[in-house]
């Protein structure tokens, strides 16, 4: 199993990255298939990685199911490419922490639900959207040449196959992007805004 | 320009924003269970960071409770431990918890609402999806993840920038025996499952308006199975008489004052919306879905659609269904009536309604589970314990349960479940099994029936 990175509690800073990456062609991928609802018992956040994507990974014994994208050494990297609609489903912030533990820091899709988004992001992994046709093209070259180097440059909010001019550019909301330059989160900044939470309070109309 | 209801409340809780970016926004209630709290009480503790106001927050066990025995120990460790470890956060940061055997344990999203502690105008949160059922008050309630729960127990706040609007309209009357939950399932089947994604929707037009609270809060509980963060229902005389006299309500005056403030948050007549959609009341049948994402849904009368797609095909494989085929006569053997979508006293109503008389079908395991210890109380209190025992159904205590199996109420490997939960993900209420959602009349019929049946043939 290939645990690249362990996450701390703190936020890890994030510039670029340069990886071969994962191809996940499939649509609609809930949390439930990412981290399944069983393994939410556990009151940290470590070790999820173990358990990601458990039942398209594992059969009910265990066993690898060699057909699922994950089992097949050909592929490898810290960039998880998949299809559209990524992450619906539960709330539960475990499938960010199942996916950072496992080692992807950045997922590549054509659209991702809200609240995943947002998990990802305060978790320093990466949601790089890009238009349906650019994921297309993206998931047929890494298929065939496992081998692609993926760029992935946040400062200048672009994709790219290394060694040639496919790329794509991709948004982020800009203090979204200086937290994950910088390693910030969002309490911090929260707590620096006490007294005018106070003072919200205090005058509150509603 | 009019302003919406979200317009309305939301701006009503802006704290401050950063520029360019997003804004502070006041969280008058955060809700929190044992699974997507600990690490958020882990990291305040070690941040050493106090919980900034516990006098707004509202903790009950539900997820990983146990649904029979609930006097007994918890046989399986890591849940034990969970809720444990719930207990010892709510005594430590003084936070009222409804815990497991408290008279007002149950479901998060269905205790709160029923204690009144869910009013309109509010902004409410919780580390879960269904948040979004309270948005059946005129409320802006959303899911959020474990690092924002630590968020709003740091400073009652969270960041986040103002999604867009959408609205879908219902005119029209509703057929006989189309349920709440017929119409999300219709909406989601026509909409798709990322339609709402960035939206906040609100749903206007006569069959909202003339739904009972506990309808409404289906569909609100819906709201996140096409995307939207939440959903959300003007209030008007319904929501006020629902919320009114309930435990942690405002009485008297303080009401009447209140009430004054709910009625000023209808959206204007001059607002407009991002997006807007609009159906009819008529052509809404009873719906189930077939496929392993709840936008994958018919009317029971309709057969599956052709589409060559991959990821669709990969679904009718998991489901075991084809291209083409009725499900009416499949054969089931579970049904599970319960969740936060529909386990209100009036599903069990809708049920027994429905059974009374009758007798389950032999194949058919059914748990009933009611989302509450007050509507479990109801049940009874009504009669209608006697009427599921008589009829071979299992009455079981309040939780979550076969909604996501977290707890032993887990459907085998390749069985159909006909089930009332708000979501038919692979493997969702259990390894290997296949979820079909469907309404309280739909699943109340199949469990007699012991198959998929034309409902609509008897409600002619």
């Amino acid at each position: 199993m290939r645990f690249l990175l362990k996450r701390e509690m703190t936020m890890e800073k994030f510039t670029t990255l340069s990886s071969t990456a994962i191809p996940l062609d499939i649509e609609n991928v809930d949390t439930d298939q990412i981290i399944p609802a069983r393994f939410l018992k556990a009151t940290d956040r470590e070790g999820f990685g173990n358990n990601v994507f458990r039942d398209w990974r594992f059969d009910k014994n265990g066993n690898e199911n060699p057909d699922f994208i994950l089992n097949n050494k050909t592929y490898s990297g810290n960039i998880l490419v998949a299809g559209n609609n990524f992450g619906c489903g539960s709330s539960r912030e475990h499938a960010a922490w199942a996916l950072t533990d496992y080692g992807f820091k950045v997922i590549v899709s054509s659209f991702f639900a809200d609240i995943f988004k947002g998990n990802a992001l305060n978790n320093g992994l990466l949601p790089v959207q890009v238009p349906a046709d650019f994921l297309k093209v993206l998931l047929s070259e890494i298929k065939n040449k496992p081998d692609t180097q993926l760029i992935v440059n946040l400062e200048l909010q672009t994709i790219s196959i290394k060694g040639t001019s496919f790329k794509a550019s991709f948004d982020i909301d800009a203090y979204k992007k200086t937290c994950m330059i910088n390693g910030y989160d969002d309490i911090d900044y929260l707590l620096s805004k006490k007294q005018t939470i106070e003072a919200f309070e205090a005058k509150k109309t509603y | 320009m009019g302003k919406t209801l979200f317009d309305k409340v939301w701006d009503a809780h802006v704290v401050d924003a950063i520029e360019n970016g997003p804004q502070v926004l006041y969280i008058d209630k955060h809700l929190i269970h044992e699974v997507t709290s600990p690490q958020a009480f882990n990291e305040l503790k070690e941040r050493d960071i106090p919980v900034f106001r516990p006098d707004q927050i509202v903790a009950t066990a539900d997820h990983n409770t146990p649904t029979i025995n609930q006097h007994l120990p918890i046989k399986d460790l890591l849940s034990k431990n969970q809720l444990e470890q719930l207990s010892d956060n709510c005594k430590k940061n003084n936070i009222t918890l409804y815990e497991l055997g408290h008279k007002y344990n149950g479901i998060v999203h269905v205790m709160a609402p029923e204690l009144g502690f869910t009013q309109p105008g509010m902004t409410i949160v919780c580390g879960d999806s269904h948040t979004s059922t309270h948005g059946a008050f005129g409320t802006i309630a959303f899911g959020i993840g474990t690092s924002q729960v630590a968020q709003v127990f740091a400073s009652q706040c969270l960041l986040l920038s103002k999604p867009k609007s959408l609205r879908v309209t219902i005119n029209g009357k509703l057929r006989a025996g189309v349920l709440p939950k017929d119409v999300i399932l219709y909406i989601i089947s026509k909409l798709g499952t990322n339609s709402g994604t960035g939206y906040f929707c609100e749903y206007a037009g006569d069959v909202f308006k003339n739904m009972s609270m506990e309808g409404r809060m289906t569909i609100c509980n819906m709201s996140i199975e096409m995307g939207a963060r939440g959903g959300m229902i003007a209030p008007d005389q319904t929501t006020f008489d629902y919320v009114e006299g309930r435990e942690y309500a405002p009485k008297g005056e303080a009401f009447d004052k209140k009430v004054a403030y709910w009625k000023t948050l209808p959206t204007d007549v001059d607002a407009t919306f991002d997006k807007e959609y609009f159906f009819d009341a008529e052509d809404i049948e009873p719906m189930i879905t077939y496929g392993t994402n709840p936008g994958m849904g018919i009317k029971i009368t309709e057969n599956i659609p052709n589409i060559n797609d991959a990821s669709f095909e990969k679904s009718l494989e998991y489901m075991d269904f084809k291209k083409g085929e009725s499900l009416i006569n499949k054969p089931i053997n579970f049904v599970f009536i319960g969740s936060c979508t529909n386990s209100r006293i009036e599903d069990f109503r809708v049920a027994a309604d429905y059974i009374k008389g009758k007798q389950k079908a032999q194949n058919v395991t059914a748990w009933l589970v009611p989302g509450s210890k007050q509507v479990e109380s109801q049940i009874i209190d009504e009669g209608l314990k006697d009427i599921f025992v008589n009829a071979g159904f299992e009455l079981r205590q309040p939780g979550c349960s076969a909604c996501l199996a977290m707890n032993d109420d887990k459907i085998p490997q390749g069985e159909y479940c006909v089930s009332t939960s708000n979501r038919n993900f692979e493997g969702r209420q259990g390894q290997g099994s296949r979820t079909i959602l469907a309404s309280p009349l739909v699943a109340a019929a199949v469990a007699i029936e012991g198959k998929i049946i034309d409902i609509t043939k008897q409600l002619n």
